[in-house]
């Protein structure tokens, strides 16, 4: 045999070479150069946009649309739709900011809206309470975010939910939340404080609680839902309109209807999250 | 073989300590566990031996189906009684304690499921 072990490295290697890119190479050649798109959604600056002209009309997608004017003119609306929740739900009170668990909690313009200009704005509007929960966004960077898949987007409400069995407490989730919507057990949320009393005050026996090393939030009460009632904070602003649930996906709700009659807002739009919360300031 | 006159021994002391459990209560196994039935149901949502041996895996899929597939909350038995598909709000309804119905078998098997963690047990009434 003629051939010397350096001609025989030099086919093996060429050949190793071509049998490696050739696929993608033909790939690229019948199919044209791939765009690199992280989003499934084809119209990509609008997507980014998250405004309210694109509407994906695929399944249902509740929605909740927030009257900031009827939380003004009643104050104590807003803790009473915080107490509904929290009681049904049996999020712990720990008493400090730190450790603060919270699904439904109240905050001011500056905070809650923080890609609107603030300069000279009407006095009247920073004494507003804004109602802020979980936006469960179309577009949810938490549930990207999850390893475990313990948060996902429910198929039937377009809910971002969470089972917690899954959750393992790494808190990806909670960086990846632009809104703030998620709070992470530091304690065991039926441990007791310094002073005896249970963290849960009252416990509700149909609702679970978490453990310690568990992130919670908003379930747009997802087992209340199931059974046909309305989530638990939309139910204690009653008849006022201070807030209205619906599918946003049908034209005829009533949500849609307050969407086409009221100048709306969302929180942080531009990310692109796509939240399913609007606001009525 | 070298050392045989500590190997030996060694090893039967060895042997005697492992398996003192066993001859240490004869045998005897203890008292056979015998978990409270309800009184007000007549029939669990599947047959007796079922529940007996595959009750965490039909949990696990009751869990599974409801939180996360958007399954049905409800089941119903054979004989057409309606229950909910959730340990909490279901299985609790006729076995209304804990300490004499999950705990008595648990407790006898040494395991220790993390159920209850988060789910709340029914109040037991003594």
């Amino acid at each position: 045999m003629d051939a010397k072990r350096r001609d025989f490295l030099k086919i093996a290697g060429l050949s190793a070479l071509a049998g490696l890119t050739a696929p993608s190479a033909m790939h690229l050649l019948v199919q044209g150069p791939v765009v690199a798109n992280a989003s499934s959604t084809p119209a990509h600056g609008e997507a980014a946009a998250g405004g309210h002209e694109e509407a994906p009309a695929t399944g249902v997608r509740m929605g909740m649309v927030i009257d900031v004017k009827k939380f003004g003119e009643n104050k104590e609306l807003a803790q009473q739709c915080v107490a509904a929740c929290h009681s049904t739900h049996n999020v712990p009170d720990y008493g400090n900011a730190k450790d603060e668990i919270k699904w439904i909690w109240t905050e001011d313009f500056t905070h809650a809206f923080t890609d609107q200009s603030h300069y000279k704005r009407n006095t009247a509007l920073h004494e507003l309470p804004i109602m802020t929960l979980c936006n469960h966004c179309d577009n949810p960077p938490c549930v990207r975010a999850c390893p475990t898949q313990a948060t996902f987007k429910d198929k039937k409400t377009g809910a971002v939910l969470m089972d917690f069995h899954r959750c393992i407490g790494c808190r990806f989730c909670m960086a990846a939340c632009p809104y703030g919507a998620r709070s992470f057990n530091w304690r065991d949320p039926r441990g007791k404080d310094a002073n005896g009393q249970p963290f849960i005050k009252n416990l509700n026996p149909e609702f679970p609680t978490r453990t310690r090393g568990v992130v919670e939030k908003c379930n747009f009460c997802a087992e209340r839902l199931a059974v046909g009632k309305q989530p638990a904070c939309v139910e204690a602003c009653g008849d006022t309109g201070a807030m209205v649930f619906g599918d946003l996906n049908d034209p005829s709700s009533a949500i849609s209807k307050v969407l086409a009659e009221n100048f709306t807002i969302q929180r942080s739009a531009a990310l692109g999250t796509k939240p399913s919360l609007f606001y009525i300031i | 073989m070298y050392d045989l006159g500590k190997i030996i021994p060694g090893l039967i002391v060895f042997v005697g300590l492992v398996s003192f459990p066993i001859w240490y209560n004869g045998g005897n196994a203890g008292d056979i566990p015998k978990p409270e039935k309800p009184v007000n149901a007549k029939e669990c949502v599947a047959a007796t031996q079922y529940m007996r041996t595959t009750h965490m895996q039909m949990l696990n899929i009751w869990r599974d189906d409801v939180v996360r597939e958007d399954g049905a909350r409800k089941g119903a038995t054979v004989s057409g009684t309606e229950y909910q598909r959730s340990l909490q709000n279901g299985c609790m309804k006729c076995h209304t304690s804990k300490k004499k119905f999950c705990d008595a078998c648990h407790v006898y098997t040494a395991v220790t499921p993390y159920c209850w963690d988060c789910h709340i047990a029914p109040q037991e009434t003594n």
